[in-house]
């Protein structure tokens, strides 16, 4: 137990030099108690890194996201959803509690294929960015793949898309060979 | 009286059980086909119970043991896995191995169904000569070596070379190629086991030859995998041009997938033309080679020195020895051509196929018995592969709850009328919370030395740990 305290000290100390580990700390003891909001936790503290500072994050009260409409289509059945402009469709999808199993299981680190989404033509060239190498070779293990694919953790919600009926594909394909 | 009460409780309990039966549900086996079963399960019938038993003292399966640790975003889905473990009708009981600690049979009799998702748990043989001189290892002991598996930790290859030959060419062979490439420092942060960092940060190793059986079109990596390795710093690719050459012509016809991983395998193959004397380290992709006789160095006869392979070519897919052979010289070789399941005693097993015949899921001519992920489908498949499948499974089995396939009944006791006879072989359970504690002894370890987690390798320090 002693040597345990040891390690709790060490990392009090990296604690306070570095704001970087010290939420990766917190996290780190939450994780016990709170294992249930984990995937939300990671999934902001990602976002949440490059973007903000602590100082303006204290100056600079949160300004308001524009929020429009965005209905996810699953087998027929249309789920309509508040989307805030600026954020991803996965976090569309998680802050709306909408129940897609298995959706977004890498929690937006373009390492599962698990948020893809089928667009139509004009919608796929509305959509602000185009897909990188490293998003199409994971849509490429994609089941259902078609050419207006995309992966739901790296597209922006865009003020155009209020209304888009986007389709939610009914499976994930088997690629991987060992 | 103590009778008199246990009759009372007994009756009481058959009595209430009889108004609302309890479907209780065993999984066997705790990684991702596992806890993707369970999460279904659970999620659509709001009375049944689910009790995942797993052999080691550490849920999570492959993810833990098989995924990289350059790869921890692919970990992610741990956090989706514990919030099934931490669920109130679910419970995860570690270090109780089924088939050894308890029988199929006694299974049977405590839970209304059992759902089998062991994975599989080791490696297709070469069978050829010379594959027991040392050098020779499989990869997918390596894997668990770097990974922390404890019956694993003991390997310690010898990586005192500086050519390495892998042969297979799929994500397990490319994650493999990386240990031996990827930036020292890139890898230290990760939660890659001390004692195995600390070796291959002693190893000489400079060229990684991944060695195909077949061509480029039916090379089983990903191309996410390959891309990764084209951007290893300091180290170039190297794919032989009269390999691939013919692609050029058949790229248009070939779908999406497959056109774009073509096309990345032409443009390595272009770009290793150019001299790159410069780059510290390198590897190749090479095809139509098949592995015919390990050969022992000439200083000594138990040593791997190189290995000799007939050249292939193609014909509806299937590799033909053309006659020709070719000599490549190394101390170090890993197999890595796929893995196998193996059979429990008391369970259908087709040896052949290394999986449990079934059908969606449903063990054939066995009621009662289901299975999911790799141990049902086979050794192929990411793990969004594997959660379809583990999904496919649960809905099976909530079909036949519904037509009442499966027997219900009130003496199911589920792990309440198993702990005692674990008592008797003094095996300790494990329960979530402590897997929870280890974790955190884990993390806070690592974080100590400014890596992500030190897995422990020993049980017993983890009992000690625990107080058992
Ligand atoms: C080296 C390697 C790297 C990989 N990397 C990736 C990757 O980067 N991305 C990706 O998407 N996929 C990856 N995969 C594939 C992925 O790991 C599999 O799709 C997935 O783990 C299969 O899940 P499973 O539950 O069927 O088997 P497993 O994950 O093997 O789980 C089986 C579990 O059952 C337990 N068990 C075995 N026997 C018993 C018993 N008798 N009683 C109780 N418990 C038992 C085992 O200890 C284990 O915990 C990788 C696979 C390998 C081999
Ligand atoms: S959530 Fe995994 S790739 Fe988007």
């Amino acid at each position: 137990m002693a040597e345990l305290a040891t390690v709790a000290m060490h990392v009090d100390s990296r604690e306070k030099s570095s704001p970087h580990r010290s939420r990766k700390m917190n996290f780190a003891c939450k994780k016990l108690f709170t294992s249930a909001s984990r995937a939300l936790l990671v999934r902001k503290n990602l976002k949440d890194l490059p973007l903000k500072t602590f100082s303006t994050e204290i100056l600079q009260p949160k300004a308001q996201k524009e929020t429009i409409t965005i209905n996810f289509m699953k087998n027929g059945s249309k789920i309509p959803a508040k989307a805030k402009v600026g954020d991803h469709l996965l976090d569309v999808v998680i802050d709306n509690d909408i129940d897609l199993d298995g959706f977004g299981a890498c929690e937006g680190t373009l390492s599962c294929s698990t948020c893809h989404l089928i667009f139509t033509d004009e919608q796929f060239k509305i959509i602000g960015t185009k897909p990188t190498d490293e998003e199409l070779d994971m849509l490429d293990l994609a089941y259902d793949l078609v050419d207006t694919s995309r992966l739901g953790c790296q597209v922006f919600v865009t003020k155009e898309m209020n209304g888009w009926e986007i389709e939610v594909p009914a499976g994930v394909s088997d690629a991987r060979d060992v | 009286m103590i009778r008199l009460k246990r009759m009372a409780v007994g009756a009481i309990r058959s009595f209430s059980s009889k108004i609302t039966p309890i479907p209780r549900i065993a999984i066997i086996g705790s990684g991702p086909a596992g806890f993707y079963t369970a999460q279904h399960l659970l999620k659509s019938n709001s009375k049944l119970h689910v009790d995942i038993y797993e052999k080691l003292f550490a849920p999570y399966g492959l993810v833990r043991y098989g995924v990289a640790p350059d790869h921890p975003e692919v970990k992610n889905v741990i956090s989706t896995f514990s919030k099934t473990a931490i669920n109130d009708r679910c419970r995860w009981i570690g270090n109780v191995e089924i088939g050894r600690d308890i029988s199929i049979r006694d299974m049977r009799k405590a839970y209304s169904a059992l759902v089998f998702s062991y994975g599989c748990q080791i490696d297709k043989l070469l069978n050829i000569p010379g594959e027991n001189l040392k050098g020779v290892y499989s990869a997918r002991e390596f894997v668990e070596w770097y990974n922390g598996l404890p019956s694993a930790s003991t390997l310690n290859p010898n990586l005192d070379c500086e050519d390495v030959v892998i042969l297979g060419q799929g994500n397990v062979a490319i994650d493999v190629a990386r240990m031996f490439l990827s930036p020292l420092d890139e890898l230290r942060k990760t939660d890659i086991s001390e004692y195995a960092l600390d070796k291959i940060s002693k190893s000489r190793v400079k060229r990684v030859h991944l060695v195909g059986r077949r061509g480029p079109l039916q090379a089983a990596c990903t191309i996410a995998e390959l891309r990764e390795l084209t951007k290893l710093p300091n180290c170039f690719g190297i794919i032989t041009h009269q390999e691939v050459e013919f692609l050029r012509e058949k790229i248009k016809e070939l779908p999406r997938p497959k056109k774009r991983m073509m096309e990345l395998m032409l443009k390595i193959a272009d770009s290793s033309i150019d001299n790159k004397i410069d780059f510290q380290k390198q590897w190749s992709l090479s095809f139509f080679k098949s592995p015919l006789e390990f050969l022992p160095s000439e200083e000594n006869p138990d040593q791997l020195g190189k290995i000799r392979f007939s050249l292939n070519k193609l014909k509806d897919n299937i590799a033909y020895p053309t006659g020709e052979t070719v000599e490549l010289s190394t101390n170090l070789a890993f197999r890595s051509i796929g893995y196998r399941g193996v059979g429990i005693p008391g369970l259908p097993f087709d040896s052949e196929r290394g999986l449990i015949p079934n059908k969606n899921g449903s063990v054939i001519n066995e009621r009662g018995l289901y299975c999911s992920g790799w141990i049902k489908r086979g050794p192929t498949g990411v793990i969004a592969t594997t959660m379809n499948d583990g999904f496919e499974t649960a809905k099976t089995i909530l079909e036949d709850i519904n037509s009442s396939r499966i027997d219900i009944t009130s003496d199911q006791l589920g792990f309440d009328g198993l702990a005692n006879s674990l008592k008797d072989i003094k095996v300790k359970p494990l329960n979530y919370q402590d897997w929870s504690k280890i974790d955190m002894i884990e993390t806070q370890v690592g974080t100590a030395k400014g890596k992500s987690r030190e897995k422990f390798v020993d049980i017993q320090e983890v009992f000690k740990l625990l107080d058992h």
